[in-house]
């Protein structure tokens, strides 16, 4: 089974997030991640990918990895979008801070689920955010 | 169009939630649910989630917001039968779900709806015809 292949999928609707969580899902089963931590990226993506559908224009694509370091397998995922962008990215990370109709807490409750998280975004050009969760001990 | 089916059972309904919801099926339930505590005069309403492997803030927003709005039309709501792992994410989420009632499963939530019904009952509040 190669690992390194990145796959993707758009999203661009409700549906396409169920999607996306049964796909990271398959492949946290895949690399024998324990059920906390399937749950916890599965978790992590749902946030990061309705993120894209209320503040990224409505339309984006995540990126799937499965990248090693030091004999350790984990899940990378990349969302991009090319949405209006966050103007003030320690704000947004704040719980409690939304410009939409949800409760805030996605982007700052994704980070609390992952072992890295990484923020990317300029005003006007889109926003991406890499996550990464490896396996447990 | 897709629905999540409400059940009646006496005084209560029923919800157990099976399928992975998206947002749209999420919103429906919530009118649904409403509509037929008020179609049925149902007292009690029991949500169980013990199929749902994940629990986002969205899905999380919805159970507190059917939670109020069953409060307001004077029914009871409980969420029951949380899988462990769906637990120790919805915490480390942020997500305490405060004003949402659990049970461990559907016996135990059904005790809990019975006795705060019969509490309520006994104080004298909210008597219906």
């Amino acid at each position: 089974m190669p690992l390194s292949v990145t796959e993707s999928l758009a999203l661009r609707s409700s549906e396409d997030v169920v999607r996306m969580r049964q796909w990271v899902r398959a492949r946290a089963v895949g690399i024998g991640f324990s059920l906390v931590d399937q749950t916890k990226i599965v978790t992590a993506a749902s946030e990061l990918g309705r993120n894209i559908l209320e503040h990224g224009g409505g339309e984006g694509h995540v990126y799937l990895d499965l990248p090693t370091h030091n004999s350790k397998i984990g899940i990378q995922l990349t969302f991009e979008d090319k949405g209006p962008g966050i103007a003030d990215i320690e704000q947004a990370l704040k719980d409690g801070f939304t410009t939409g109709g949800g409760l805030g807490l996605g982007l700052g409750g994704a980070r609390r689920l992952v072992n890295q998280f990484e923020i990317a975004s300029r005003p006007g050009e889109g926003t991406r955010i890499t996550i990464t969760r490896w396996k447990g001990p | 169009m897709e629905r999540i089916p409400i059940l009646k059972m006496g005084g209560f309904l029923l919800i157990t939630i099976q399928v992975d919801m998206h947002d749209r099926l999420a919103m429906t339930l919530q009118n649904d649910v409403t509509d037929m505590i008020v179609k049925t005069r149902a007292r009690g309403v029991m949500i169980d989630i013990s199929m749902l492997d994940m629990v986002d803030s969205f899905i999380g927003r919805m159970l507190g917001s059917i939670a109020s709005m069953s409060r307001i039309l004077d029914a009871e709501t409980v969420v029951v039968g949380m899988q462990p792992a769906v637990a120790i994410t919805l915490v480390e989420l942020g997500l305490s779900l405060t004003g949402v009632r659990t049970a461990l499963n559907v016996d135990k939530g059904m005790e809990l709806l019975r006795s705060s019904i019969e509490r309520k009952e006994a104080n004298g509040a909210f008597v219906r015809d």
